[in-house]
């Protein structure tokens, strides 16, 4: 155990764990958006599949990593506008809709790779980058400042959201619709304006993910995610729909899975219970929920297509 | 089906409905639009791919129903999606969202396969049934874990579900190749996970030869049937569909909320178990075996039942038709791959388009009916079940929905 | 509420009614193999090299052209992708080598992961007539074990396992990968400068772990002190994970990297940007990392695939086992020119290798 804590192994499992915990974070921002509204939309790990294929492809044909982010947020917009016309102004049932997104993307990110792709080749991927000045602090410098570009834009879009959500008159309005839709309608709110607009924005936010998923391993493959977008969305009932909370939860996943790595890598878990070590990030995560006991309220109207009665 | 008619409200009323052709039109013609749209759809991949459609498509059809051999395939692939729909009907019902079925469907696997092993000399009669009650309450297990968290900790179900399946991986990986592997010295034991042979007193007697149609197809349809009764002709199913519907009239009525929230999410992991005991003893390869990942063992069936009981109405009668459809999907889209070389993620793909647009085009079909519902609100013009909505009881504002 | 009850109906009326019409229309036909050779006898005739005139195994369809050509229909049921730069691809690769020596039909189902539909895939392709189903991938052997004595007159072939069940008709392959790998991890032991080895690995079992093993019993034979501990991340396919893995080792100090299962590209990129040697196993990776890749344990099951193809030939259908090994040229250490790799360390490499397949060499198991 005492090679853990040296300087050196602590670094870079915190670094690692940010690294980590960021494509959760991304994808999880932009459901806790949606959901403020009260859409709820389960194929964000369809999205991001789909997202991390476009991101992948255009690295390939392009070789320039910029518009390959771009090509995974945008495909994240556009399949939001998707979600957006489907669960908004079709006013389906959000659950469904979303998992028959998801299927969609799993299938179509599969068959677009196997039939485009022959012998996949890894993309050139997005070297850290060290802030001026803060990566040169002791310790924590190499642990928090030494990240890709996506890295700081997921960490910086926390306090973006957060500060969207309780202090801007938009923030005002998404929270209103997601909470008494019907209200809002009267004071002259468009539910419909402002559900389209954030959930094009959560999904484009799970684009960046994607973006960033692909960016971490340098190279698609069938079912690239592995579910993750799903405990994207878990993570937003453990943030409490705040992006605080959400960011804290990412983090507890993703340092959780490293420590656990680099114990393994340090000989402190044995072979035989590298299985059963494996559950921790969901055991812990679990339990930290069921710990601090949170009494926060989802969004009144989550799920819950809104219609205009009159 | 009258067991649907205790879906609305019980405030609201339709009041009589003249039926008007073009109401009747859309109703009838709207679902059948989505999938024609979602098969033209596919078609325009298969060619973009260099597949002839009409060969892909015939080979689908013939693969998932053309001759006994194929509805059997498609009929025993329909048992896992059954039992686990069966289940999301109850949990549903009950306002719960299970998204477990992966894990409850591995866990009643583990189950059966132990207690097939440690008791092998049992006869067949006594065997089946306790190796199937064994996978049942393995699962159920699994899903009283969740219910309880969020029964009496308000831990939501999502979470905590996705994250049991989680460990529900790991804890197989860790039996299998562990103390549940094959030790016998001509076995691959070791090399992949993997049981011993189940002992052959507790495999599934085939019923149709010539074909792999197991007992547990018959099994799956009445434990379906079952759960229909439960759900419509029992007390207890109707504090299930109480409490889904309002979780603080059902309190004020005296209903045991807390309770029911659990017993229904046990209940609907003790219908995965059962399908994972199924799979078990119904498989060709007469032992629990995967390749390390849930999936591997389960083939989805824990997240595609959802959606066949989704299209099911949330009705287990219906859930037996879907299920056979989705069976059919599923069975079809291997044969669609060995005719045309497209992969059979085009299927996946296309089930999703399918899905997407039936669920669209609902609203435009409930837009139809709006005009002949006389009283209510808003609630008797949007579908009546919200899985995701479950304010704690008596949180100021929360309120009813 | 007959809501439920209409779009029930109007979901299924049209769904049997397109049913009972394809079926009609393409229901005498059973699904034909994804082959690239459109017929038999075309493919018989553009081959180049005179295929071999013996009776093919007892298939329950005639062959199409009495004459010297005598296709083999050989279906290959693999876990995953063709393009797997891994498990999948060195059995595909080798299958392709020898179509035309062979005059082979071949058919493939990959992405198969899911144990019940692969079974049922095999079932299928053994009641269409198929000479030879390659079952690759150990967790299929129950399956074949079942499924095998229903079908006496086709010969399955399943791998990597050291068990034929003593079924008449089913042959093993297995591959020593603990061999190579011994051999990388000597390697990377004298190419190690602090003395840390990192090995990453999906789940402790089959193929993977008995590579693992190799690499470091062969690092330890080379420098006792070595630190070589495996880590095992839990899945095949999570890619990040083992991205991760590999830089939890790079922080521990770890010079040299290895790692098998289809999700090492994760590790592979990471060994790339902090530009450390990389050992790779079960099919070249060095597309991956041009300038990393030490060499790569291939494996090369043509030598095997070309035993059993003559034994079908033959009239034997099984009842053998096979092993790839570096001797016998079913695993090939592949040296990338690329790296710069001292002539030392070659040279030790290469006494290794020659040590083994004389058998001088013990690679304990």
């Amino acid at each position: 155990m005492n090679q853990f804590f040296t300087v050196d192994v602590l670094t870079v499992t915190v670094a690692s764990g940010i690294a980590l915990a960021t494509p959760f974070l991304l994808a999880a921002l932009g459901e806790t958006i949606g959901q403020r509204s009260g859409v709820i939309n389960l194929g964000v790990d369809g999205i991001m599949l789909l997202a991390a294929f476009a991101t992948y492809y255009t690295a390939l044909q392009t070789g320039n990593l910029l518009f390959a982010i771009m090509a995974g947020a945008g495909t994240g917009t556009i399949m939001g506008m998707i979600t957006a016309l489907v669960s908004v102004t079709l006013k389906a049932e959000q659950g469904i809709s979303g998992i028959g997104i998801y299927l969609f993307g799993l299938g179509f990110s599969a068959l677009l790779f196997q039939k485009l792709v022959g012998t996949p080749l890894p993309i050139a991927t997005l070297p850290p980058v060290g802030i001026p000045l803060l990566d040169e602090i002791p310790v924590v410098g190499g642990m928090f400042f030494k990240q890709s570009v996506l890295v700081y834009l997921a960490f910086l879009l926390v306090p973006i959201v957060a500060f969207v959500l309780n202090r801007t008159t938009y923030g005002l309005k998404i929270k209103a619709v997601g909470e008494n839709p019907a209200a809002a309608d009267s004071l002259g709110v468009s539910v419909a304006r402002i559900r389209w607009s954030t959930v094009m924005l959560g999904c484009t936010f799970a684009g960046l993910a994607g973006a960033s998923l692909l960016m971490y391993g340098g190279i698609f493959q069938v079912n690239l995610t592995q579910s993750e977008g799903f405990i994207a969305v878990a993570l937003v009932y453990f943030g409490a729909w705040r992006p605080v909370g959400v960011m804290g939860g990412s983090l507890l996943y993703g340092l959780v899975g490293v420590v656990i790595l680099t114990w393994k890598s340090l000989g402190i878990i044995p072979l035989s219970a590298s299985d059963l070590a494996a559950t921790a990030p969901a055991v812990i995560t679990v339990l930290a929920l069921l710990f601090l006991a949170r009494r926060f309220r989802q969004p009144a109207a989550l799920g819950r297509p809104y219609e205009r009665e009159g | 089906m009258s067991g649907t008619e205790s879906d609305e409200p019980m405030r609201a009323t339709v009041a009589g409905g003249r039926v008007d052709l073009g109401r009747f039109l859309l109703s009838w013609f709207a679902v059948p639009s989505a999938l024609i749209i979602a098969l033209l759809l596919g078609a325009v991949m298969m060619l973009a791919l260099g597949a002839n459609p009409l060969t892909g498509y015939s080979a689908l059809v013939t693969g998932a129903f053309g001759g006994s051999y194929a509805l059997s395939s498609t009929a025993i692939q329909a048992v896992p999606l059954l039992l686990v729909g069966v289940g999301i009907c109850i949990a549903f019902r009950a306002n719960v969202f299970n998204i477990g079925g992966e894990g409850q469907i591995a866990m009643g696997g583990l189950a059966g396969s132990a207690t097939a092993l440690a008791l092998p000399n049992l006869p067949s009669l006594v065997m089946i049934p306790l190796v199937l009650l064994a996978g049942a309450a393995g699962g159920a297990i699994w899903g009283a874990i969740p219910g309880v968290f969020k029964a009496k900790y308000n831990v939501n179900e999502i979470l905590s579900t996705i994250m049991l399946n989680l460990v529900a991986v790991q804890v197989m990986n860790y039996l299998l190749a562990g103390p549940m592997v094959d030790q016998s010295p001509d076995s691959v034991g070791g090399l992949i996970p993997e049981t011993k042979l189940l002992p052959p007193n507790s495999l599934l007697p085939i019923l149709v030869k010539g074909t792999q149609l197991h007992l547990g197809v018959p099994i799956a349809v009445i434990v379906a049937i079952c759960v229909y009764f439960l759900l419509w002709r029992t007390s207890f199913g109707f504090q299930i569909r109480s409490v889904g519907l309002s979780r603080n009239a059902s309190a004020y009525a005296g209903m045991p909320v807390k309770r029911t929230i659990t017993l229904a999410m046990t209940l609907s992991g003790a219908m995965c178990g059962l399908a994972g005991a199924i799979l078990v003893f119904g498989s060709i390869s007469h032992r629990m075996v995967t390749d390390g990942s849930l999936t591997g063992f389960t083939g989805s069936a824990g997240f595609n039942g959802i959606v066949v009981a989704l299209f099911g109405g949330l009705n287990p009668l219906w859930t037996i038709v879907s299920a056979f459809f989705f069976g059919g999907l599923i069975v079809g889209g291997s044969s669609l791959q060995v005719a045309t070389g497209v992969p059979s993620d085009l299927v996946t793909a296309l089930s999703g388009i399918v899905v997407v647009l039936v669920v669209s085009l609902e609203y435009l079909r409930r837009r139809a009916r709006a005009q002949s519902i006389a009283l209510g609100g808003p609630r008797a013009a949007s579908p009546p079940r919200r899985p995701h909505q479950d304010p704690p009881l008596a949180v100021k504002g929360g309120g009813d929905r | 509420m007959h809501r439920h009850l209409d779009r029930k109906l109007s979901l299924i009326l049209p769904a049997v009614l397109v049913a009972l019409v394809a079926a009609s229309c393409g229901g005498s036909s059973t699904p034909a193999p994804a082959s690239p050779a459109p017929s038999p006898s075309v493919a018989a005739a553009a081959s180049p090299a005179p295929s071999p005139s013996a009776p093919a195994a007892a298939s329950s369809e005639p062959s199409p052209s009495a004459a010297a050509a005598t296709t083999l229909k050989v279906a290959l049921v693999a876990p995953s992708a063709v393009n797997d730069l891994a498990f999948t691809q060195s059995m595909v690769e080798a299958l392709n080598s020898l179509k035309a020596k062979y005059n082979l039909e071949i058919a493939v189902s990959d992405n198969q992961f899911v144990v019940a539909t692969a079974a049922n895939v095999i079932q299928n392709y053994a009641s269409q007539g198929y000479n030879l189903i390659i079952a690759h991938g150990s967790q299929y052997g129950s399956t074949i074990q079942q499924l095998a004595p229903q079908f006496p007159n086709v010969s399955f072939a399943w791998g990597t396992a050291g068990s034929t069940y003593n079924l008449p008709n089913v042959f093993a392959y297995q591959a020593n990968s603990n061999e190579g790998g011994y051999v990388q991890g000597a390697m990377a032991a004298l190419l190690s400068k602090s003395k840390v080895l990192g090995v990453i690995g999906p789940i402790a079992v089959g193929d993977a772990k008995l590579y693992v093993d190799g690499f470091c019993a062969g690092a330890k034979f080379v420098e006792a002190s070595i630190s070589c501990i495996p880590v095992y991340t839990g899945s095949f396919s999570d890619v990040s994970l083992m991205a991760t893995a590999a830089t939890t080792f790079v922080a521990n100090k770890a010079d040299v990297l290895t790692g098998t299962a289809q999700a090492v590209v994760g590790a592979i990129g990471v060994a790339k940007s902090h530009n450390l040697p990389w050992f790779g196993t079960q099919w070249t990776q060095v597309s991956l990392a041009p300038s990393n890749v030490v060499s790569s344990q291939v494996y090369n099951w043509a030598p095997i695939l070309e035993q059993i193809l003559t034994e079908i030939q033959g009239g034997k259908l099984g009842g053998a086992t096979f092993t790839a090994t570096l001797g016998n040229g079913g695993e090939q250490i592949q040296f990338n020119p690329g790296f710069n790799l001292p002539a030392a360390v070659k040279a030790k490499a290469d006494e290794l290798i020659k040590g083994i397949t004389e058998g001088s060499v013990n690679v304990p198991q």
